[in-house]
């Protein structure tokens, strides 16, 4: 669906993108991933054709976006970071003007917006300000605005910057029901976003990809480590013994201060690719301890993340 | 309806939401008015010389006014990313905002019309100035708007955007006067620049062609300028 080959964009000297290669299937939702000033917007904007790249190609569907790019921007939508809407509009005005520009059918108007408001959840807000909405609402009417004319291919920048959890998780929703038919990318600097919502993702740092992949093939091609904490009632920490730490693919084991009341933590460390759980409560099973919690822990990705993207 | 008018009715109707239209508008009567009636009577002529004669200079102030926020703002709380990113050129994008300062700039020379009314009343009114005045005011209005939105393409600041328009205009309009300080050769050139002859020739009644070909220019290089403007981001 798109491809970008060589991609670069220098910002007075300063080179932001540097030389990236991409490639985005139909119906996938990438994320891309890193730490602020790492070339994400700048790889959107260029995507979108609002930057014209310093030098490299991008290719959507057979388009090439600087030779055909007022067709490309009519297969893509796209939300810019912060949603930046006009304030004095209504709601309302707002997306029946960008229907308008993106050349809907007069007639086609109406029941579009009416399932945009419904799908976006817009039904109060229809007659209000922009500028008087929360801005959970703002981004949904940039959601909104961005579906307009049902685009095959979304760009979202930071969809869910600045908001709470709960809008949080409704602009997930959101994008998770649209990312079933359609093309979806995205970028953010908060891991669990990606792993809550995307096939892919691309983590980008200094300009360069230093990563690609979905959220398991990541973990398991960088190593880091998966964490399986236990919580065991009904035993004393001595008679821990070699019981886990013999299993294979545990690398180390650590005991928490159990609470005082007969309980014990237990901290796992293990190997990415093999999943331990089963055969962790089968020797459990073994003995009359009592399992109160297990849990495994997918921080390790956070910890690659913070690999790959430190400085220096 | 194509997107460009969709551009020019989402701008014109913006300017009304906000009560920028209406304190211009209203600025301008007072300003034109005040210069136009308080002398009316001593020359005791039924023309509207005197109002067509200051109006290069009331423009070159209340122009910028209502150009400066076109581009500048969109730049500043980044709409123009979403603008720009719209399937539509950047060159219908400028025209559309063009035609909507514009047709605020025309809004606000009808109830001007009011004057030629009352000094018809009192006195007998030679239509023809009128007619060729309200044409070179459009001419005029449209050789600055272009003016006004290049200053207003290439800053995020409107202020900015006001000043250097205001001082292009004004510059323009002074340009016929300060002729005689200049030396032999660039007179005529520089004389051609001017605003005020050119403007002065159609509120005369004389459409000429060359008045027509100098504002068309100006327009265009205004509209030029604001198109390369945008596209620098």
């Amino acid at each position: 669906m798109i491809h970008a080959e060589n991609l670069t964009k220098y910002y007075q000297g300063l080179c932001a993108v540097d030389q990236i290669n991409f490639q985005v299937a139909k119906g996938e939702v990438l994320g891309f991933l890193g730490p602020n000033g790492a070339g994400k917007t700048t790889t959107l904007r260029m995507l979108t054709g609002f930057i014209k790249p310093s030098s490299g190609t991008i290719r959507v569907r057979d388009l090439d976006i600087r030779e055909q790019s007022l067709e490309v921007r009519k297969l893509l939508g796209y939300l810019p970071e912060s949603a930046p809407l006009y304030h004095d509009m209504l709601v309302y005005d707002y997306l029946d003007y960008v229907a308008r520009v993106r050349r809907l059918e007069p007639a086609s108007v109406l029941p579009r917006l009416r399932r945009l408001a419904d799908l976006c959840g817009l039904g109060e807000i229809m007659h209000k300000p922009i500028g008087e909405l929360s801005k959970g609402y703002k981004q949904r009417v940039g959601l909104a605005h961005a579906m307009m004319s049902d685009p095959e291919i979304l760009v979202l920048d930071e969809p869910t910057s600045g908001l709470d959890p709960n809008q949080i998780a409704e602009i997930r929703d959101i994008i998770r029901e649209i990312g079933r038919q359609k093309t979806v990318i995205l970028s953010t600097h908060i891991l669990s976003e990606v792993e809550a919502t995307c096939d892919r993702m691309l983590i980008i740092h200094r300009g360069r990809i230093v990563a690609d992949g979905d959220a398991r093939t990541l973990r398991r091609s960088l190593g880091g480590e998966v964490v399986i904490r236990l919580v065991l009632g009904n035993l004393d920490p001595q008679a821990l013994g070699t019981r886990f730490t013999a299993l294979d693919g545990v690398l180390r084991q650590e005991i928490l201060a159990g609470d005082g009341d007969g309980t014990v933590c237990v901290q796992l460390t293990c190997r990415p690719d093999l999943d331990l759980r089963a055969e962790i409560y089968r020797r459990i099973k073994e003995t009359d301890w009592m399992l109160l919690e297990l849990h495994r822990e997918s921080q390790s990705l956070e910890h690659i993340f913070r690999e790959l993207t430190q400085e220096n | 309806m194509g997107p460009l008018t969709q551009v020019f009715k989402r701008e014109f109707k913006s300017y009304f939401v906000s009560p920028i239209a209406y304190i211009v508008i209203a600025i301008f009567l007072l300003v034109a008015g005040w210069f136009f009636f308080s002398p009316f009577f001593l020359y005791n002529q039924a023309s509207l010389r005197n109002f067509f004669t200051l109006l290069p200079m009331t423009f070159a102030f209340v122009v910028p006014a209502v150009t400066m926020r076109l581009l500048a703002e969109e730049r500043n709380l980044g709409s123009h990313e979403i603008l720009l990113t719209l399937p539509l050129t950047d060159k219908s994008v400028v025209i559309g905002k063009f035609l909507a300062a514009l047709a605020l700039v025309a809004v606000m020379l009808v109830p001007t019309l009011v004057y030629a009314a009352t000094v018809a009343l009192l006195g007998e009114l030679d239509w023809g100035p009128v007619l060729g005045g309200y044409l070179g005011a459009l001419l005029l209005a449209s050789a600055f708007t272009a003016l006004g939105l290049m200053a207003s393409a290439m800053t995020r600041n409107q202020i900015i955007a006001f000043i250097t328009a205001a001082a292009i205009c004004f510059a323009l309009t002074l340009l016929d006067r300060m002729l005689l300080f200049l030396p032999g050769g660039l007179i005529s050139l520089l004389g051609f620049l001017g605003v005020e002859s050119h403007f002065q020739n159609i509120a005369r009644g004389v459409l000429d062609s060359r008045d027509v070909l100098y504002f068309g220019s100006v327009t265009f290089v205004g509209l030029y300028g604001a198109v390369l403007g945008i596209a620098e981001r």
